[in-house]
Formats: C-alpha cells, structure tokens, sequence
C-alpha cells in the first residue's frame, strides 16, 4: 500500500469520526485531536478502525507517533513495509 | 411522553416502531420521540398488546400524554392503560394559547398541543377522532374538559379514523445545537435555583490504576482496549453502595435514595452539548462490561438514538475530562439527581511518596452534592472510597 493509499485511509477514518470537519485540508502536523475535536473514546475508535482495516496492530504506547497525519502515514506505511 | 430532562415539557412524536395488535414487553421500543436533545426511542414501562395508538406521528404533545394505550396480559380487551410516564414530577400546567386557530387549512400540531385540555377529554377527542380545536371550552380558562369532548361526539357520533397521518412540517429531524443549549441552560439555572450545591476537591495517585490499563491494554486489540473512563464509572458506583445519600433523586417529597445505581455519563455532542445516559446497574459490571456499554452510548449518542431509559434513569452523574482537559472541574448537579462527580485529566505532577519526591500521574476527583441531602463529611469520604478502590483496579 502507497503512502498516499494510507493518507486516503487515514483521513476517511477520520473523517468518519468528526464528520463535519475536513481532515484533508487539516495541518499534517497538528494533533489531530485538537484540530479535529477528538476525544478519547474517538480516537480509541480511530486506532480500531485502522486496525481493523490495514490489519496493523497499534500497542497503545505508540499513540503519539499516530496524534498527526503525517505521523500515522509514516508509522502505517513503516509497519505494513516491515 | 415521558419526561426525558429536567426542564422537558413537551416532545414530538415522530415515528411509531409498534401498531395495534403487537406484543411488546416492557423495554422494548416502541416509538421514536424528537425532545431538545435529540430523537429518543421510547421505551415500553408495561408488557402486553399495543391497543390503540393515541397520537399521530408529527404531533407535538405535553410530558405525561398518553401516547398510546397497552393492554397487559390480565387485562380484558377495552381496559388498556394508558402508557403515561411514571415517576418523574409531569407538570401540571400547560401555556394557554389564544384561541384563533380558524378553519380550513388543518392546525399544526405545535400549535394543537397549547391547548389547554384535560387528559381524559383529550383521550376522548383522539378516539373519537375529534380536533380539540373545534371545540368551545368550558373549564377553566376556557380548557376543554371531558364534558366538552362528549358533546362535541353527540353531534358527531359518527368516530371518524384517528389521524396518523404525518404532518411533515411538524416533524423535525435532526440535531438542532440551539435547541440543546436550551434544554441545558433550563436544567442547569434550576439546579443553580433549587440545589444548595457544596463542593469538594481531592487530588490522588492514578499511577496504579492508569498502569494496571496499561498491562490490560497491551495484550489486547485496540476494539477491546478499556478507557480510564470506565475504571472512573466502576470505581463511584461501587463507592456509593456505602454512600446512598448521593444516589437518587430529590423529589417533591424530598430525597428517594435508589438501591439501583445507574450511573450518567457525560458525554459531548460534536457541535456542541452534551447528554449524560444512563449506565444501567453500574455496580454489577465488570469493567470490560461497562467499556462496551460506554463504547455503545457515545456511538448512539453521537450517531445514533439514545433510549428513554437511558436518559430518564441515571441516578448520580460522571463527567470525566478525558486526556486532553485540564485538572479539575467544579460541575453542576442534574436535576433530580443529587451529586455528580467530576474527574480531570490524569496528569505527571511530582508527588511525595514516603521522604521522597517522585513523578506520579495524579486525578483531581471533583464532587458537587446536594446539601438538602448531604453534608461535606460524608462527601469526602466518598471520594476518598473512590481513591481507595482505584488504588486496587484489578479488584473492580
């Protein structure tokens, strides 16, 4: 799967969970979780649907490293190479 | 129309999930409501067989109108009782509107429902299928009471179908933030009006509890992960089996402590609001048992349709802040309730443990109570049962 095919996941996830927002037009680099609204149990959600999509498995301490964009496109992309 | 807030005096039916003729049992869903917070799908208090439904979808009707009659399974055909609400305080008065409605285009039914009339003539006028506002009251302030309604069937004896026809202006789907802000700004000026609020603040060592998640997490799929936020409920509703007084609802005849302990739990609404559903038998869950009914709330809450048990039942109220808040919040009890807890962001403080100073995730519990009901002693002691079981999560 391309970096951009893991964006494209990555931003309808989320775009799921803050429905009147759009996630693509978001700073890359920001916390999604500030700039999107999302609280714990959303981004629980967030980590589960990824999970259940690209059948990557995310241990909890690894939840900063996926808090952006760019961050998860990058943690995603190095798991699913790995 | 069961009361589904503190300050809700009236709600829009908006769909029927059961006609006549049906069995229902008590719980199941029956009908779908529009309030200020939202659809909410109404529960049946009563088992039984759907008789008559006694309110068209799109009307707008006073809390405590019947909105359909159930026969129970003892019941000979035609003594069906009326599925009024029990419990919370219906009240009694309903705005009178100038009488101008004229003929021809048909009422709507916001206006219909400002109609002052008694509940037996409006139980008469939708069986007979009789508008109330073709008819001249006689009771006070020109209500129109059962007398009124049988002469008008005397003229009419012919009883026309009762409408179920939706009235599709009336109906009105879908999130409306104004509305929301208020039906909380109703409840929240009452509870600030009627309760004596006193506060309490303890701030305490979260470091057991957030690690023993964390062991439970990291053997697990995200989809089975557990929140601190289900920790929290489960630690305050085993805490107030020994702490009733802050358990219930404050009534016209004062506190009724509830043995059940349903816990509400705030939860925000995208676009501002929020509602706090109920946690059904909080005590009795497991942990994992009250995640997934945590899971479930925010999902209906947020996409879906709450049920009416769900709003109606909470018997004290959690408001956590989750990870991305701020130490501490002083809340406002819920009328009828009688206390809510607040929890802050878990957060690394430095912390004394025995002559050293070390890093430790610390929780700032909040609890608002009732002073008609509570003192701040049995407060604090409260919260500090609250730290205790968190000290032993493996024990919840």
């Amino acid at each position: 799967m391309s970096d951009i095919e893991i964006r494209r996941t990555v931003i309808e996830i989320l775009g799921n969970i803050a429905p009147e927002s759009n996630p693509a037009l978001i700073d890359e680099k920001a916390d999604v979780r500030a700039a999107l609204d999302i609280d714990s149990m959303d981004f629980l959600n967030f980590m589960s649907t990824l999970h259940a999509r690209l059948a990557v498995n995310i241990p909890e301490a690894d939840y900063p490293k996926l808090s952006t964009i760019a961050g998860a496109v990058a943690y995603l992309g190095t798991k699913l190479r790995a | 129309m069961p009361s589904l807030g503190a300050d809700m005096d009236a709600g829009t039916l908006v769909e029927w999930l059961k006609q006549p003729g049906d069995t229902v049992a008590k719980g199941d869903v029956v009908a779908v409501v529009e309030t200020q917070k939202g659809a909410i799908e109404v529960e049946s208090f009563l088992s039984g067989t759907v008789e008559r439904l006694l309110i068209a979808p799109g009307t707008q009707v006073p809390v405590g109108t019947p909105l359909a009659t159930i026969r129970t399974d003892d019941e000979a055909p035609g003594a069906a009782r009326g599925m009024a609400p029990p419990a919370m305080p219906v009240p009694t008065v309903i705005p009178p509107l100038p009488r101008t409605q004229p003929a021809g285009p048909p009422a709507l039914a916001t206006e219909r429902i400002r109609m002052r009339a008694s509940p037996a003539a409006r139980k008469l006028a939708s069986e007979r299928g009789i508008d109330l506002t073709s008819i001249a009251g006689t009771g006070p302030d020109g209500a129109v009471v059962l007398r009124d309604v049988e002469r008008a069937a005397q003229v009419s004896p012919v009883p026309a179908p009762v409408p179920l026809v939706p009235e599709p202006a009336a109906i009105r789907r879908g999130f409306d933030s104004s509305e929301m802000r208020k039906a909380i700004a109703a409840a929240m000026s009452r509870s600030k009006r009627e309760i004596p609020h006193y506060y309490l603040a303890h701030t305490f060592d979260f470091t057991p509890a957030g690690a023993w998640l964390q062991r439970l997490n990291a053997a697990r799929p995200p989809a089975e992960r557990v929140l601190p936020a289900a920790l929290l409920v489960k630690s305050v509703a085993m805490a107030l089996k020994s702490y009733p007084e802050f358990n219930g609802a404050y009534t016209a005849e004062g506190f009724r402590p509830s043995t059940a302990i349903h816990v509400g739990t705030a939860i925000a609404i995208r676009g501002g609001g929020l509602v706090a559903p109920a946690i059904h038998d909080a005590d009795s869950k497991s942990v994992d048992e009250t995640m997934a009914t945590l899971r479930d709330l925010v999902a209906r809450t947020r996409s879906g349709r709450l049920r009416s048990s769900e709003i109606f039942d909470p018997t004290i109220t959690i408001s956590s802040l989750g990870d991305r808040g701020v130490d501490g919040m002083l809340a406002v009890i819920y009328p009828p309730q009688v206390a809510i807890i607040a929890f802050g962001t878990p957060a690394l403080r430095p912390w004394v443990v025995g002559a050293g100073i070390i890093p430790r995730t610390l929780i700032t519990a909040t609890l608002a109570a009732d002073h008609r009901v509570s003192d701040g002693h049995r407060g604090a002691l409260l919260l500090l049962e609250v730290e205790r079981l968190l000290q032993q999560p493996e024990a919840l």
